[in-house]
């Protein structure tokens, strides 16, 4: 598969999950482990652009696609412009869900560009954050709908 | 030089977060490290008859299995409870892995040790444990029945009993002479902190040298240092904890957990690297829980509703054992519950109670959640009773802004406030007198969809702690805070706190503390902590403590470095110290403006040491350590403004206003920040959270799936508002606003809810209200009529 730009071949275990392929194999740790019950979303990254829990698919399953994680999203050493608008905006303070949230984001603001907060609120339900209160997520997500965020 | 204290700066903490850069503790890799997993009980109250390990040790990977009689030479004494309340507390013996009996469905039995977490959990499924089943005890009543004693040893389930009554023949006569009186009955459910980062740990040993580095997803890295050296008779200077990033706490990590003191036990042991990483499952059964207690609460009141008494009984969960400061938790609301109001006769008691549920302990709040829940859903009680609008009845009992400090009943001085001005400011943000024409439009007209409008007016004590306070209580330690300041040789500034954030921004506010006193820019200040090598002094972050006692040792720390550079300035300047002005960072001479010095160029002085006055030490440094002479008491009113559906039960939140007044703000965004997700958490447990144990004592909310954190579409935005009263307490004026969030949101959200259904005779809905929960309240509430 492609992850954030390379290729990457392993012969992993069938039971291995994609995140765990991320993080143990690759050593891309950004992308987090909150739960086993693939309800918090910690683990959300790109899979063709959409986002997917990566505790829900193995490794394998992904064989072939192309993935991005929290650490292909800058370009540059530039954030992109959800990255930007989660920290101009506050929308992250223990910054365990942050990448997943992130993610989420980028790929809702491609589905759907034009969005309302309630678009918004709706769109991240599969992610929990228990820091914010949610406020400040969906200011940053809006901002960036208005900056291309979905870019 | 603008101000920096008061302004957005924005986080400093965020780069390395939102590139991933940031590692938690699950991210750090250390070749080497053996895994462990724990067998936990899947009965509630079990004595453990037999372990057969034999097939789970001979699979692969496997390195050992330990039971609680292998393991029982580890220990030099049990797990650490820092805050027995009374001289005859009672509590029973807690080790890691239970040597006895199970108190709990999670308390470990076994420990299986091997080369990867996945061979380690492998394993663990194969250990065969038999158990002799006992009966569960999850009610609290039935708890103090002793109906089924847990420990056998204390001969009853009732850990302490805990008074405060200053005056009982006041409160009698007040009650005897009232013109209202209200009793309450409130139970504040069981709640799972659930941080988003589950727990972890790791530690990492140098067999030949003996010493251990721990790295731990705690609150608590300073006393976790403590604790571990007294709990496994380790020498203290051996034994370095370093917390890394670490996702949320909320109070679930400030402990000392058995996994913690497990893994460093094994370390020794096995002379190998040793971590262990929580499953969720694991977080909602072995990390503690929170609330878990029924509470009474009576007032009494003069004809126009001025209330003359608050009398209170508490009935409090401890869970299964004692944790580091688990009995404690009553106590931090025990001065509270007459709320903000000017009350002149006050009793208390708790009762506290074990149980066969996983340990309770602090959360977000601890105890003063719980008072002002009672309290405000009280006063609204006795609002409905004189029959006046729930605000005014507010006003008329407020201690009022000339009355501060304020002496209470029950033992405290208010530091600073104005109750009233933060009241109507909320009132005038949500538009109090329009929302209360449109409920009785709606009402008059039939509708089925029933506007409710819901107050809290909170004050809390936070900021812990005086440490002669905490000696009254019986607390183990002190409540103090540290901090160094040194400016490099550059001119740079390194800080270090003995506060350990966890989300709560303190790299970027303690820059803005110190840049703002030195005059230099925040960018070139950074922020140390977490690492008891690098802070070795610090009582860590908890208890919204952190900005009024840790941000005062950060200022006071810097004030010392500049008295020291105007001495040196002085020195270096050839005048008196009196003649210096310093303003921007520079110290420059009254009247020649010219002649002046850089802190900068004083900070190479103090390095080179080529031209210091007599006596003095190089180096540009100072450490303080400041132990408050008060709590702070942040105060604020919220409004909830909810619709509920009569036909389903369904509560709407429509809007929430919250005006709250933490004294002066170091940063606004940050303080609103903690404020959102304050309320969300407390809004949770009004609609949707609780700890479900069915009669065997399983938890059946132990996934995220069925235990249920709110996600961003449950919740609305909110309308905040902020009114600024310094507190006298600390030279930055300021108080903790961690916790308000918490402490203020439940009781406004529910009294909505039986605002809006009390035409219906609701006159009380248990938490969480479900739809479910509503909708049958609101059946009976028919029923009855």
């Amino acid at each position: 598969m492609t992850v954030n730009g390379s290729t990457q071949e392993h012969d992993v275990e069938p039971r291995l999950l994609l995140v765990f392929y991320l993080r143990e194999v690759l050593g891309l740790t950004g992308t987090k482990i909150g739960c086993d019950t693939t309800s918090c979303g910690a683990c959300t990254v790109l899979l063709g652009g959409e986002s997917v829990k990566s505790c829900t698919m193995f490794a394998v399953q992904a064989d072939g696609a192309e993935i991005t994680t929290i650490e292909g999203l800058a370009t540059n050493g530039d954030f992109h412009p959800m990255q930007q608008a989660f920290h101009e905006n506050h929308g992250l303070q223990c910054g365990y869900c942050t990448a997943g949230m992130v993610m989420a984001a980028v790929s809702l603001l491609k589905e759907q560009p034009d969005v309302t907060e309630a678009d918004v609120r709706e769109g991240l339900e599969g992610n929990l954050c228990r820091c914010t209160g949610y406020h400040n997520i969906v200011k940053a997500v809006l901002a960036a709908a208005g900056t291309g965020g979905a870019a | 030089m603008t101000a920096v204290i008061g302004t957005r700066y924005s986080r400093r903490e965020d780069a390395p977060i939102l590139t991933g850069e940031a590692r938690y503790i699950d991210d750090l890799v250390v070749p080497g490290a053996l895994h462990v997993a724990l067998v936990r009980s899947p009965h509630a109250h079990a004595r453990v008859t037999s372990v057969d390990s034999s097939a789970a040790a001979a699979m692969p990977g496997v390195v050992a299995v330990y039971t609680g009689a292998d393991l029982a030479g580890e220990w030099a004494g049990p797990m650490p409870c820092a805050w027995p309340v009374v001289e005859d507390m009672k509590s029973p013996a807690h080790f890691p892995i239970t040597p006895d009996k199970a108190r709990y469905v999670g308390d470990a039995v076994a420990a299986v040790v091997a080369t990867s977490a996945v061979a380690a959990k492998d394993a663990a499924l194969a250990v065969v444990v038999d158990y002799d089943v006992l009966p569960a005890v999850i009610d609290l009543e039935d708890s103090l029945s002793d109906r089924v004693v847990i420990n056998e040893d204390l001969g009853t389930n009732l850990a302490y009993t805990w008074e405060l009554k200053p005056d009982e023949a006041k409160v009698d006569e007040a009650f005897a002479g009232a013109a209202h009186t209200v009793k309450e009955r409130y139970v504040q459910q069981r709640l799972i902190p659930s941080a988003m980062e589950p727990r972890g740990v790791l530690v990492v040993p140098a067999p030949f040298g003996g010493d251990y580095t721990v790295y731990s997803a705690t609150q608590i890295p300073h006393i976790l240092k403590v604790m571990l050296a007294l709990g496994l008779g380790i020498s203290e200077t051996k034994i370095r904890v370093i917390a890394p990033a670490v996702g949320g706490g909320f109070g679930s990590k400030l402990n000392v957990y058995a996994e913690e003191v497990l893994c460093l036990a094994l370390a020794r042991k096995l002379k190998k690297p040793v971590r262990w990483t929580e499953e969720r499952t694991e977080n909602t059964q072995a990390t503690i829980h929170g609330r878990g207690q029924i509470q009474e609460i009576e007032l009494a009141a003069d004809a126009n509703g001025k209330v003359t008494a608050v009398r209170v009984s508490l009935l409090a969960d401890m869970g299964a054992y004692m944790q580091l400061v688990t009995p404690g938790i009553p106590l931090l609301g025990a001065f509270l519950y007459h709320g903000v109001y000017d009350v002149p006769a006050y009793s208390f008691t708790c009762r506290s109670v074990f149980t066969t549920m996983t340990p309770t302990d602090a959360y977000r709040g601890a105890g003063r959640p719980e008072a002002t829940y009672a309290i405000e859903r009280a006063m609204d009680a006795l609002a409905r009773k004189v029959g006046v609008d729930p605000a005014e009845l507010r006003r008329r009992n407020f201690i009022p802004a000339e009355a501060f400090p304020y002496s209470s009943a029950p033992g405290l001085v208010f530091d600073s406030g104005n109750y009233d001005g933060a009241l109507d400011k909320a009132l005038e943000m949500v538009g109090y007198e329009g929302l209360r024409k449109e409920q009785t439009m709606r009402r008059e007209s039939g509708s089925k969809k029933h506007l409710g409008i819901g107050l809290s007016s909170y004050c809390e004590m936070c900021g812990l702690a005086p440490s002669r306070v905490l000696a009254a209580l019986k607390y183990g330690a002190g409540g103090w805070e540290a901090a160094s300041v040194q400016l490099l040789p550059t001119g740079k500034v390194q800080v270090t706190t003995g506060t350990s954030p966890h989300g709560q921004s303190h790299e970027t506010c303690w820059s803005q503390i110190v840049a703002d006193r030195l005059g230099v820019s925040p960018d070139d200040v950074d922020v140390l902590h977490s690492d008891t090598a690098i802070s070795p002094l610090g009582m860590d972050s908890y208890g919204s403590r952190s900005l009024a006692v840790g941000g005062t040792a950060v200022a006071m720390a810097t004030d010392k470095v500049i008295d020291k550079a105007r001495t040196i300035a002085a020195h270096q300047l050839e005048v008196s110290e009196s003649d210096l002005d310093f303003a921007g960072g520079v110290f420059s001479v009254k009247g020649s403006p010219d002649k002046a010095m850089p802190i900068q160029a004083i900070s190479f002085a103090s390095f080179t040491g080529h031209n210091l006055p007599d006596g003095m030490e190089p180096n540009l440094r100072a450490e303080a350590s400041y132990d408050p002479p008060n709590f702070v008491f942040p105060f604020g009113t919220h409004v909830c403004v909810v619709e509920v559906d009569e036909e389903t039960g369904k509560v709407d939140l429509l809007r929430y206003v919250a005006v709250d007044d933490c004294g002066n703000q170091i940063n606004p965004m940050i303080v609103e920040g903690q404020i959102h997700g304050g309320v969300v958490q407390g809004v949770a447990q009004a609609l949707f959270e609780e700890a479900s144990y069915d009669e065997d004592g399983n938890l059946l909310t132990s996934t995220l799936a069925d235990y249920l954190v709110p996600s961003a579409a449950e919740m609305p935005s909110f309308e905040l508002g902020f009114q600024v009263t310094p507190s006298p307490t600390n030279p930055l004026g300021v108080k903790g606003i961690g916790e308000a969030g918490t402490i203020a949101s439940t009781p406004a959200v529910i009294n909505a809810i039986v605002d809006a259904l009390s035409p219906l005779g609701v006159t009380d809905i248990r938490m969480p209200a479900s739809p479910q929960r509503v909708w049958q309240t609101i059946q009976e509430a028919k029923g009855a009529r």
